[in-house]
């Protein structure tokens, strides 16, 4: 698999900035009309949430009773601490898992393929091209794909239906190799690295000490988007888990409602679930909106 | 100091090595032993088939057996009509709603762009949940209201569930896409657009002449994704079964081989239908690649 017909990074995130682009337009009819179709947009991506709010709130019997969008009767409190403390808190375990599996995979798979991502960029060595194509090629091959044989090559290591089986495979980020590979040419000029080796520090030293913080806006996109990633997924630990005290949000939250038909009272709960579940996501992605585009717009503006 | 080639060994080796090692183990050994199972069985001696168990090597049996089985079949053509519908809509949203928030002046493009984003923040069996509880007639005030209109609208039904699902999909992944295209689009040079403003170039005119073609390689990315994606629906579907009759368990390939694995153990016959979803994906999105960059030569 060749994968020189990928558009390459340089031109998808451009090489320079517009920065200081004269702002010309007043409210006219057209600025109107535009609104008025983001607004448009933004109702329609907002309003599963909006309900999902109001349905929290509502007891099991006006979750039926009363319509979709008007609160009846709220007792969102109580809806929560039922969540929370169902079948012994085990909502609560789950939220943790879900940091657990989340934060600490992010965490080593963004330092693993930045360094990686560096290692491409600034070293010249034998089969440094293969070894960017060939990981380029993995940033193509979907995890489902690879649930299955994962799942058969744990259980002959005896590591199904452990914290290590969703974890290891959740460590793996080709994208950031990518990105941090871009980033760094554009980002972390020789003259400082030749600097520091002068200086006397390893290239280890160098790394931690230096590269790292000029690569942090990359680095901290790689980790929002495999945070992400780990948090949604749902076929991997489906496949590898089956003990529920280790499973995730999302794998809990499904297999309340997939027995809601017997058990009507897990419906309210599902509910309840997957509105906690969301808010502290949300609040994520609005307060560190500009970090999901920096990765991906400065590392070519420092070019 | 050290020489300049041992220092890149040891540079190599701590900074690469570990990636490449996670690589080989997580990504490079499944793809071989997917390989290697597609074309073997389990065979176990006995007469009830409870003595020892043996792997042979069976040539394309099992790929034979999924391409002939119409269950497998019919799911790969879904999954393919699916990809015509869903990947057209979401990547010209996904480009409109870049190109309006660019458009639009500075007030509120904040907030908007952030909205759009939002639901890629909700994992997909959760949207899954939430989008079938706003299909389910008795709790969707969509159902309610457009019921006081007289119209009777079934989400579930066999006809409408695929279109279903992909509103689930677009739901999700359009506001993502839109900020791959966000991102190229803000990096275009200021100054193509001063020239196009003194040439007396018109908005229509900057979107089509400068705008679209400079954020070609980002729609062409998020395309090759979406499409990848597409083929290998599997939460939603899953999560949307109990509440329609028209999802059976071989709904999509990647239903059909997780059901292979796991109800009927037959993992050989899982990993030859997954081997044949990737290279159908792969076929694909090089297939696309190649008429863009076909196009865009001549």
């Amino acid at each position: 698999m060749t994968t020189t017909e990928l558009p390459d990074v340089e031109t998808v995130t451009g090489r320079t900035t517009r920065g200081t682009r004269v702002s010309r337009r007043r409210t006219t009819p057209g600025q109107i009309v535009l609104i008025a179709a983001l607004a448009v947009a933004a109702i329609y991506f907002l309003f599963p949430v909006y309900w999902l709010a109001i349905a929290a709130t509502k007891s099991s019997g006006s979750l039926f009773g009363s319509s979709g969008f008007l609160l009846d009767k709220p007792q969102l409190l109580s809806n929560i601490q039922n969540v929370f403390a169902y079948s012994g808190g085990i909502f609560v375990r789950w939220a943790g898992n879900s940091l657990l599996y989340s934060g600490v995979g992010a965490l080593v798979a963004t330092t693993l393929s930045i360094s990686a991502g560096y290692c491409l960029a600034k070293f010249q060595f034998r089969g440094r091209e293969f070894w960017f194509n060939v990981i380029l090629a993995g940033v193509m091959i979907p995890g489902t794909a690879l649930a299955l044989p994962l799942f058969l090559m744990m259980s002959q290591l005896g590591l199904v239906n452990t914290y290590w089986a969703v974890l290891i495979p959740s460590l793996l980020s080709p994208f950031g190799v990518y990105l941090g590979r871009i980033y760094a040419t554009a980002a972390v000029p020789d003259s400082l690295l030749e600097a520091s080796r002068l200086d006397g520090a390893g290239e280890f030293r160098i790394f931690f000490g230096l590269v790292l913080r000029l690569m942090a806006p990359a680095a901290v996109t790689v980790f929002l988007f495999q945070f992400i990633g780990i948090w949604n997924n749902y076929f991997l630990p489906l496949v590898m888990l089956s003990d529920q005290s280790l499973y995730p949000i999302t794998l809990g939250l499904v297999s309340w409602q997939s027995v809601s038909d017997r058990h009507p009272e897990l419906f309210q709960l599902a509910i309840g679930g997957a509105f906690i579940s969301v808010i502290p996501i949300m609040i994520a992605i609005i307060s560190l909106q500009k970090f999901w585009r920096a990765g991906l717009t400065e590392g070519s503006v420092k070019g | 100091m050290k020489s300049t080639r041992t220092r890149t060994r040891i540079a190599v080796l701590g900074l690469l090595g570990p990636f490449v090692v996670l690589f080989i183990f997580t990504l490079v050994v499944p793809i071989g032993y997917a390989l290697f199972q597609s074309f073997t069985a389990t065979q176990r001696s006995g007469a009830y088939g409870n003595g020892d168990s043996s792997t042979v090597f069976v040539g394309f049996t099992n790929y034979v057996r999924a391409l002939t089985d119409p269950a497998f079949v019919a799911s790969l053509g879904r999954v393919l009509l699916f990809a015509v519908v869903q990947v057209p809509i979401m990547i010209v949203l996904a480009t409109v709603l870049a190109l309006m928030l660019d458009a639009a002046s500075a007030r509120g493009v904040r907030f908007f762009r952030s909205v759009y984003f939002l639901p890629y923040g909700v994992p997909g069996v959760v949207a899954s949940l939430l989008w079938g509880f706003l299909y389910t007639p008795g709790l969707s005030p969509i159902i309610d209201i457009s019921k006081t209109f007289g119209v009777q609208l079934d989400f579930l039904g066999s006809g409408s569930i695929l279109f279903s699902i992909a509103n689930i999909v677009i739901w999700q992944y359009a506001g993502y896409n839109m900020l791959v295209i966000v991102a190229q689009l803000k990096s275009i040079d200021a100054d193509l657009f001063e020239a196009a403003a003194i040439d007396g170039a018109n908005s229509w005119q900057v979107i089509t002449r400068i705008k679209l073609p400079l954020i070609a390689p980002a729609i062409v990315l998020t395309t090759v994704f979406t499409i990848i994606g597409t083929l290998q629906l599997f939460g939603e579907p899953l999560v949307l079964r109990p509440l329609s009759s028209a999802i059976t368990s071989s709904y999509t390939p990647n239903l059909s081989a997780y059901n292979q694995a796991f109800t009927n153990n037959n993992y050989n016959l899982a990993a030859a239908e997954s081997v044949i979803l990737a290279l159908i994906a792969c076929a694909f999105s090089f297939g696309f690649l190649k008429l863009v960059g076909r196009r865009r030569s001549s």
